[in-house]
């Protein structure tokens, strides 16, 4: 594959890359200058739905259709709210946009708000990124001093404003209607659904929530045109009608046991073995890898044996994961033991369970309790049994909880017991025990 | 029309919205639930009611969801198929309920709901029979003083979140919430903000568990030996319906039960503590006739005698110096009875309405904390607190064509020769005579007073009849919206007492025990307000009249 020349990561070396005059000189706000002479927002909704833009959070549903879905002719007032409570472990591809380059993405919130005739945007973010709430104010400040935001933007009667709203630092806020609920103030349990957002979300009004790297999408589509962004990535798979292919560039987080963790833009498909030898350096200390979580730990675990999977949106599914997720990869070397893998995988889905659905509040307590007790060296092979038959009841049966955490909890326990099942039997049979400190209490 | 069809019995919902556990119920199939209860939202967390469900085709052909859906959350729409039995709906409602004592324990012999627990009822027919875990359980302190009459124990709770959305949604001052996450999650108030409002013992009968507990019931009495009597509150005339339950002559506990046509499903704390009394030290249980400055307690049918040819004789001397004052706090059929014999005794002779309590002004819910509603209003606390003046304003318009008030009793007193007094109010309320209007009463020649206890009126008395209470008594009560609600005895009034109705009886020279059944027959045969209560039954949630 030729080198890929780099579209949302384009500016972040740039210097003074978050300033707006910058953006601007290097044809910032011209998508929207374009948007709002010459397109309607239905135009602008089916430039989006065409391009097969996929919502890059981590479902990748299309983010077009999801626009489509909001009711006809509502008298609003309509909602955006963007997903920036980025806290998929490993995940860091937001941050670099939100902190490098805010006008790219408030770009693609001015064009979308746009699309759906959104006159109010909520951009939540996650407590931690502090830098990236800052530049980010800054740039939506320089905004309504320029006339990009407010009433009637570059006097086209579009009027747009966007709020920022920093979260209080929990996993579950990053699902999107438990991200409405703690925007309005309550406890960030997701909703039951229906109705979906799009129909009744914040405030109980039509409520669209992207990512925000779909966001950062959006301007290059804009004015790109459909077919550039249909040229970069991979088509859909001819034998499985429900793929809508893997179109556009998409930030790749590397990291964990590699030289040179990086988050690099590519285009969609890339394998996992190509971004750890040519992206992320290769394994550290001259040591093989183990395996590799192929998009936040959700997503589930591959083999060393499966690196060459592509990583596009049907790729993982290919290798029994449960999909792209947020293409972080996390790799991890041939020294780990995949009990103190499993063990981190779970303390960290009981202590970011929101609690509301019995399955997965004591389903992701009750694995954490299995595998804390097995690296102590008190584990039974009964044990696996029981993990495997609890990870795969608490999401995976689908509908069996209200949101995708239970799922994102038991896919990668049934991931680790199908494929690392001999080395966790061994490590009972042994009765080994880690001697890794606990770093959090539980 | 809408047809469901319940496990292949199809069922004709007709027009109501209902979801699918309303709708096998309609169908006889219970589908087990925590969460959901139907006068707080939907929230389906507690994921026990997960069936399978489909849609008829209009070709007869069944197309049913890969998924298990939870039925709370299912509207029922003409054509819905759910399934509740199959293989895979038992096997996520048995695994629910693993889920749910992984940290739940097992402290059944010592917790106060065993015995009407859903955990132990679902368990036993929903569950497996033991836990796989044997990693140690979550052990979250217990929090005794939630509330001045609520207890937490915060380790068997299942979170199913009914309290909280209770004290939002139907109390409206929202003291509970949820702490922590995962399964780490507890329910738990503000610090120095305990629950104490005035619906708050309703959390306890909503909790399907023994993580809320009542403190005034609290290891007072195993469940399995209380028997429970429907019945109507006698707390304000609101008339809540009730079940009084009790055990060897003694009221433990008070409980609401459901009625759309009263009240809804809840009840006040005010009605529901206020069970004291009953068994109470300082009630009387036998008569007492006055022998020059003393009261002396005498056998039913020697006093009753007394009292019957004493006030005989003011009735034939002067009719219009006799006076009879029902109170609110009997029941219509009581009332009719008094209105009857001192009629009976002279034409001229007249009745007064009893004492009607009003404390404050009628408190509506949800409110605020300021006491400010929050919308529609759920649930109402009245003013007055008496469960029966509507019931005894029409016997007394029957009876002389208008109402006379207590107060105009007091002033017209100095006119009378006899009064028959019937109070029987809760000690909660206070005296039911201000010293003034008591010293105007002694001038009285011949008072007969009815009441629970001794009171400073007594003393100028020259009978003292005991009262029973609503859980002793047959009857019925008409609340303030005219709804006639029938109650049934519970408890005997003491080891010697009858109730007011057979004092009544026995004064009018009847026969044998009342029966409330038939005095109501012939007061709707002679009174056209009642004329609806003819059946005899007012049935599960009562008559409206009028």
């Amino acid at each position: 594959m030729p080198d890929f020349e780099p579209v949302l990561l384009k500016r972040i070396n740039a210097n003074a890359s978050s300033a707006l005059d910058a953006y601007r000189a290097d044809g910032g706000y011209r998508a929207v200058v374009k948007a709002l002479t010459e397109m309607t927002p239905a135009q602008v909704v089916d430039t989006v739905k065409n391009s097969g833009l996929r919502g890059r959070g981590g479902a990748g549903f299309p983010c077009g259709l999801k626009w489509t879905f909001l009711p006809k002719d509502h008298p609003g007032p309509i909602y955006l709210c963007i997903n920036a409570d980025e806290s998929e472990p490993c995940t860091f591809n937001n941050r670099i946009l939100m902190e490098k380059d805010p006008h790219q993405v408030l770009e693609g919130i001015i064009l979308s708000s746009y699309a759906i005739r959104a006159k109010t945007c909520y951009f939540y973010i996650r407590y931690e990124y502090g830098d990236a709430y800052r530049n980010l104010q800054t740039a939506i400040d320089e905004l309504y001093a320029a006339n990009l935001l407010g009433k009637n933007i570059l006097g086209k009667g579009v009027d747009l404003d966007v709020f920022l709203h920093r979260g209080a630092g929990a996993y579950i806020c990053g699902e999107e209607t438990g991200l409405i609920e703690s925007l309005e103030g309550k406890r960030g349990w997701p909703r039951i659904k229906p109705p979906f957002p799009a129909i009744e979300g914040a405030f109980r009004k039509p409520t669209i929530v992207n990512n925000v790297e779909t966001m950062a999408c959006i301007p290059h589509i804009v004015n790109r045109g459909i077919d550039w962004f249909k040229s970069i990535g991979i088509p859909p798979d001819p034998k499985n009608p429900r793929d809508t292919g893997s179109y556009g560039p998409k930030l790749y987080c590397i990291s964990g046991h590699v030289n040179k963790p990086c988050c690099v833009e590519l285009p969609l498909g890339v394998t996992v073995r190509e971004l750890i030898e040519k992206h992320g350096g290769g394994v550290w200390k001259n040591r093989k890898a183990k395996g590799c979580i192929p998009g936040g730990i959700s997503m589930g675990i591959m083999t060393e044996a499966e690196f060459d999977t592509p990583l596009d949106f049907n790729g993982p599914g290919r290798v029994g994961c449960l999909g792209l997720g947020t293409a972080a990869v996390t790799v991890f070397d041939e020294t780990t033991s995949i009990v103190d893998v499993l063990y981190n995988i779970c303390r960290f889905f009981a202590h970011e369970s929101c609690g509301q659905c019995t399955p997965c509040r004591e389903g992701t307590g009750w694995m954490m309790k299995i595998m804390d007790r097995m690296r102590k060296g008190q584990g039974r092979r009964e044990d696996l049994d029981i993990l495997d038959e609890v990870a795969k009841s608490i999401g995976i049966m689908p509908g069996t909880t209200i949101c995708g955490l239970a799922d994102g909890a038991g896919w990668p326990v049934k991931n680790a017991i199908a494929k690392f099942r001999p080395e966790l039997e061994s490590y009972i049979r042994k009765g080994e025990r880690t001697t890794l400190p606990l770093a959090l209490a539980h | 029309m809408a047809v469901v069809t319940i496990n292949d019995q199809p069922i004709d919902i007709g027009m109501e919205r209902l979801n699918l556990v309303q709708a096998a119920q309609k169908a006889g199939t219970f589908i087990p639930h925590y969460c959901w209860h139907p006068s707080l939202s939907v929230v389906a967390s507690c994921r026990m009611c997960l069936v399978e469900v489909g849609e008829k085709k209009p070709d007869g052909s069944v197309v049913m969801q890969p998924r298990v859906v939870p039925a709370c959350q299912t509207p029922a729409k003409d054509g819905t198929v759910c399934i509740t039995g199959s293989d895979k709906a038992k096997l996520t409602q048995a695994r629910t309920l693993e889920s749910l004592l992984l940290n739940h324990p097992l402290d059944c012999p010592v917790c106060d709901k065993a015995g009407e627990c859903m955990l132990q009822d679902f368990s036993y027919r929903f569950g497996n029979s033991a836990s796989r875990m044997i990693d140690p359980k979550n052990k979250p302190a217990n929090k005794p003083d939630i509330g001045e009459h609520i207890s937490l124990f915060t380790d068997r709770c299942i979170m199913c979140s009914r309290c909280v959305r209770f004290t939002r949604e139907i109390a409206g001052t929202a003291e509970l919430h949820i702490v922590n996450r995962g399964h780490h999650s507890e329910i738990d108030i503000f610090p120095g903000d305990p629950i104490n409002n005035k619906l708050a013992g309703n959390v306890v009968d909503l909790c399907p568990v023994g993580a809320l507990a009542n403190k005034e019931f609290l290891y007072k009495q195993r469940v399995w030996f209380l028997k429970s009597q429907e019945s109507v509150c006698a707390g304000c005339s609101t008339g809540c319906s009730i079940n009084v339950d009790h055990n060897k002559d003694v009221v433990y506990r008070i409980r609401p039960r459901e009625n759309p046509q009263a009240q809804g499903h809840f009840i006040c704390d005010e009605g529901r503590f206020d069970y004291a009394y009953i068994n109470g030290k300082s009630r009387l249980d036998q008569p007492l006739a006055r022998v020059g400055d003393q009261l002396f307690a005498g056998e039913w049918d020697t006093v009753l005698a007394t009292v019957r040819s004493e006030f005989a004789k003011v009735a034939h001397e002067r009719g219009d110096t006799l006076a009879g004052v029902i109170s609110p706090m009997l029941t219509v059929e009581e009332a009719y009875l008094l209105a009857k014999y001192i009629k009976g005794l002279s034409a001229d002779a007249r009745l007064y309405l009893g004492w009607i309590p009003v404390v404050g002004e009628d408190e509506k819910f949800p409110q605020n904390r300021k006491g400010n509603p929050l919308g529609a209003v759920k649930f109402t606390i009245r003013a007055e607190k008496c469960p029966n003046r509507r019931g005894v304003e029409e016997i007394l318009k029957h009876f002389q064509g208008e109402v006379l008030g207590f107060d105009c009793f007091v002033s017209d007193a100095a006119k009378l020769k006899a009064a028959y007094v019937t109070a029987g109010y809760s000690p909660r309320l206070g005296p039911w005579l201000t010293d003034d209007q008591a010293q105007i009463l002694a001038s009285l020649p011949l008072l007969l007073v009815q009441d629970l206890a001794l009171s400073a009126i007594c003393r100028s008395a020259r009978f003292v009849i005991p009262a029973a209470t609503f859980a002793e008594k047959d009857g019925c009560y008409v609340n303030s919206a005219n709804l006639a609600q029938e109650l049934h005895w519970a408890v005997k009034p003491g080891t010697m007492g009858r109730t007011d109705g057979q004092a009544f009886a026995t004064l009018m020279q009847r026969r044998g025990l009342v029966r409330a059944t038939a005095v109501r027959q012939g007061l709707a045969r002679e009174v056209p307000f009642f004329a609806a209560l003819a059946d005899g039954s007012l049935g599960q949630y009562g008559v409206r009249l009028g």
